[in-house]
């Protein structure tokens, strides 16, 4: 993979990092715009409620407002979109209410924003914001997805009465699951929740919007994973604005988790308003709002049931699965359910026969969205815990019974992809192989051993298996077309090379955390032989880079990352032209190798640098050639990419409390070829803690009257340093073979595996203690684990 | 009211409202951006600042509580150009991703290596726990802080 000065592979340290350690980084509340005023919102305290009335006078009169805005001034604006879709089993179309911008006569969930409030400080638009008087009216409200689907439940909204947004099938037909599933000698099932989370970036959304009257143009700096996208659904779809007049810019952005690769109501707003009052609007959200406005992740409600042969083989599954989309449809809620969740069924197994049933339903609730793994997450762990769980009831070896139903190894090149029975042909996997390096790296027997005796000395060890296979970024376009997707799912990579042979890469892939402007030049540096100070990476600014869909679903290094590459190939082409005209040969003899292109056989030679200033001096140059060293891609990949791997976690649980101390993880990744190592590990090391965080300690928390009661960090408990032990990571490489680097996905992958590794190896301890449970809701709180140890048939 | 405060040894008087927060003012009146706000409540420890050499998170401290301290954010930490052994070993052992709580960890760390020359991982780990990193899962954070503290234990030495 690596042609030339072997960068690609090595852990090279991040080169962006200076500005982060010194306090230069630019986040986009670090910035501030000539004569800028600050949105406060007003907020709804209801999760559902009528507007009766809103009076803004009192508060337009307090000192520095400069403007407020209702839902009634924004009538004719359309709302939010959403980016993909689902259409029911029988082909009605899905339920897609408006999202708008501002609540116009009813809200929906609790803090939808019904009032935006312009001042000349943030203290004076808060302190206005408290002037605004809405009377509302309060109705009953809605806040599980079981409960939406019942008869009289209250309803959202007038196009969906039954609060269906869809019901969606997939797989094999049911009634084949079904006779499958009759001929089985052991059938374990599972009624479970994945509980609502909340992605809770670090930095606060922050929007500034801007207007330029003389030029017509207006400017967002946002703190967004996809720059270009949420320019094109804000011009194209919301404000109607054409996209050259619109410029969107993503500084530094504090970690996104998902959460931030969505069209927010906000970034509409300060832009909308901008124009009205020609001034720079800023709002930056508080933490509260963060808690109850930024998508939440995961809430589903699943039935599940795997049926197996005598032999322990899998014949049969099947899953029936209620997803809570909240109040309304964010960018990408409806493929997170279905064709992320969904078509990860057939997991690492040969399951013959499986089929998938998905409704989706409104709740007045914040809205659901892609968080870290999106759906992916959701299925894994249906299918570990169930394995697991079919183990125990089995008296099977969990990981003896994951052997025996693991699809063979295959590359991709010698051996076909995988089809299986749920849409997804797999690119290329080695199960075992991860399995095995995670038992050895264990210790089985050994722990087993120590298993005994602990329960013998009245102590509860417990040991939790996932193996899991993902799938990253979403391709190709036509394909993700057909299934509902209403934007193109390449990516853009444009290398121009200077004539001083500096090269400027502008990707449409923008990081906010993940370290592309250290990866990426190490492809470019790689692949030109050239130093990697004499690459830069720009990315996040739609005025700089020409066109790009973002970062998400681990996506950057297998889809921005080819397109790089497809450039990097088309200067390498035409520098053999320029190459072989200096050097009076044949293009096709000239090689291109350590930054040197070469007439083969000889020493003739000219250096990269010779190439690049010929091209902008084409003084000797090919007739038919045009001048410049300057080229972009658009990369549409042929298949999502399909890391895999197998994580494993060992808990003690205290007996007297209940707590559970997690004192071993080990996560064997397989994410295909490792441009740096070390980054790598570091995507997998904070995978692996959100992952923990589900099964340990998050959940968001809603009463029944739709309030969310733990929307604050001292109320919804985030993994902090001392909850996590060091981990123990290890990776085996199964390179893609459909992509030029042969990279796979890793930013999610942690955080697919490491949920029921963790919840597996509590049960697993307290089946060695006999308490023969089969569930418990997340997140395992002492009290939780504590009350399954009393009452064993849970 | 008027405040006169040292912030990275530079002299500052202000008029500054009753109601604005420290870490206000050292964003938006003396530009010292790499100060952060995460959740204005004393959790998330991202606004974390030395006053008077002792870590304090400056969004539940009024700018007016300041009045003649002394105060240092991650913008003076290095001395005479020379990065903390902590902003070195950070880039080092990859202790941050998005870098948005980084300031904040790092100057709560330079007060702990102060006071504990050989942590322990349980040391380091307790004594972060006012502080929440959504990225690194904390392993290489807790590395990063081992491996300044080898650094800081040399220059004792030499």
């Amino acid at each position: 993979m690596s042609n030339t000065n072997g960068l690609i592979g090595q852990s090279v340290k991040r080169v962006e990092d200076n500005r982060f350690i010194t306090g230069k980084a630019n986040y986009t509340d670090d910035i501030v715009l000539y004569n800028q005023t600050y949105a406060a919102f007003v907020r709804c305290p209801y999760a559902h409620a009528k507007i009766i009335s809103t009076d803004v006078e009192a508060a337009k009169a307090m000192p520095g407002v400069v403007a407020i805005y209702t839902g009634a001034d924004l009538i004719d604006v359309n709302g939010v979109p959403c980016g993909w879709q689902v259409n029911f089993k029988n082909g009605d179309t899905m339920r897609e209410p408006k999202h708008p911008l501002l609540a116009a006569g009813k809200v929906r969930h609790s803090g939808e924003a019904v009032a935006m409030v312009i001042a000349d400080t943030r203290e004076q638009a808060t302190d206005a914001a408290e002037g605004v008087n809405v009377q509302y009216e309060e109705l009953p409200a809605v806040v599980s997805a079981a409960a939406a689907v019942k008869q009289g439940a209250p309803v959202l909204h007038e196009e969906a009465p039954d609060n269906r947004c869809f019901d969606w099938e997939l797989g094999n037909p049911k009634v084949e699951v079904d006779q499958a599933m009759a001929g089985a000698a052991h059938i374990t099932s599972l009624e479970f929740v994945n509980q609502r989370l909340i992605p809770n970036a670090m930095e606060p959304r922050s929007y500034i919007g801007s207007y330029e009257a003389a030029s017509g143009k207006y400017t967002l700096y946002t703190s967004t994973q996809a720059p270009h996208l949420v320019r094109l659904l804000m011009c194209a779809y919301v404000l109607g604005i054409p996209e050259h007049k619109v410029r969107v810019v993503g500084p530094d952005v504090g970690g996104g988790f998902g959460s931030k690769c969505f069209h927010y109501t906000e970034e509409a707003l300060v832009i909308w308003a901008s124009k009205k009052i020609g001034r720079p609007i800023k709002w930056t959200a508080e933490r509260h709002e963060s808690f109850l406005l930024d998508a939440h992740g995961r809430d589903h409600i699943t039935k599940a049931e795997m049926g197996f042969d005598k032999e322990g083989k899998i014949l049969a599954l099947r899953v029936k699965t209620y997803a809570n989309l909240g109040a309304y449809l964010s960018t990408f809620s409806t493929c997170v359910p279905t064709y992320l969740h969904g078509t990860l069924m057939q997991g690492l197994y040969t399951t013959p026969k499986i089929n998938v049933d998905v409704t989706a339903v409104f709740t007045n609730t914040t809205p659901v969205d892609a968080y870290r793994g999106a759906g992916r997450p959701e299925a894994t762990y249906l299918l570990e815990r169930l394995m697991d769980l079919a183990a125990h009831e089995m008296g099977r070896d969990p990981a003896e019974l994951r052997f025996k139903n693991f699809i063979p190894p295959f590359d991709g090149i010698n051996q076909p992809g995988y089809q299986t029975q749920v849409a997804l042909q797999y690119d290329s996997g080695n199960y075992h192989g991860v399995l095995t390096k995670g038992l050895e790296m264990l210790g089985y027997a050994d722990f087993r051993q120590k298993q005994k005796e602990a329960a013998k000395d009245g102590k509860l060890l417990g040991v939790g298996f996932s193996t899991y296979v993902e799938a990253c970024g979403i391709a190709p376009s036509s394909v993700a077309g057909a299934l509902g997707a209403r934007a193109g799912l390449y990516e853009v990579g444009h290398v121009r090379v200077q004539p001083t042979g500096k090269v400027s890469v502008y990707t449409g892939s923008h990081s906010h955390g993940q370290g592309h402007e250290t990866t990426f030049a190490q492809v470019v540096a790689d692949k030109l032989g050239i130093p990697m100070e004499d690459v830069e990476v720009v990315h996040g600014d739609t005025e700089s880079v020409a066109f790009g869909m973002g970062t998400y679903g681990s996506r950057s290094i297998a889809v921005g990352g080819s397109a790089i590459v497809l450039s990097i190939d088309k200067i390498v082409e035409k520098g053999k032209k320029i190459a072989a005209h200096k050097l009076e040969a044949s293009a096709d003899d000239i090689e291109f190798k350590q930054g040197k292109f070469t007439v083969k056989g000889t020493d003739k030679s000219l250096s990269f640098g010779d190439i690049a200033l010929t091209a902008y001096v084409p003084h000797v140059y090919p007739k038919d050639l045009e001048p410049g060293l300057d080229f972009s891609s658009f990369y549409d990949p042929a298949n999502f990419t399909y890391p895999f791997g197998c994580h494993i976690a060992v808990v003690e649980i205290d007996k007297e409390t209940g707590k559970v101390r997690l004192t071993r993880f080990i996560a064997v990744d397989d994410v295909g070829n490792v441009i740096n190592p070390m980054i790598v590990e570091g995507q997998i090391h904070g995978g692996v803690v959100q992952g923990i965080g589900q099964a340990l300690l998050e959940g968001a928390e809603y009463d029944e009257n739709g309030q969310l009661t733990n929307g604050s960090y001292m109320d919804y408990s985030m993994p902090r340093a001392d909850d996590v032990p060091m981990f123990e990571t290890a990776s085996q490489v199964t390179p893609c073979p459909h992509n030029p680097l042969g990279v796979k996905g890793a930013g999610e992958a942690g955080t697919i595996g490491s949920t029921p590794a963790v919840v597996n190896a509590v049960i697993d301890a307290l089946w060695s203690g006999g308490h023969q449970v089969k569930d418990i809701l997340m997140p395992l709180t002492s009290e939780r684990v504590w009350k399954a140890m009393q009452d064993p048939v849970s | 009211m008027q405040i006169h405060v040292k912030v990275n040894k530079v002299d500052h008087i202000h008029d500054v409202e009753p109601r604005v927060l420290l870490v206000h003012y050292l964003r938006d009146v003396l530009r010292y951006t790499g100060t952060h706000i995460g959740c204005e409540t004393s959790v998330c420890g991202t606004c974390t600042v030395h006053v008077n050499n002792k870590p304090t998170k400056s969004c539940t401290m009024f700018a007016v509580q300041a009045d003649g301290c002394e105060i240092t954010t991650i913008e003076g930490l290095a001395v005479n150009g020379e990065l903390h052994p902590l902003q070195k070993s950070f880039v080092e052992m990859h202790g941050l991703q998005c870098g948005f709580c980084t300031p904040g960890i790092i100057m709560t760390a330079a007060d702990f290596l102060q006071r504990h020359r050989q942590p322990s991982e349980e040391d380091i780990r307790y004594a972060l726990k006012g502080h929440l990193c959504r990225c690194t899962g904390y392993h290489n954070i807790i590395k990063s802080i081992q491996y300044a503290a080898g650094i800081m234990k040399e220059e004792v030495a030499v």
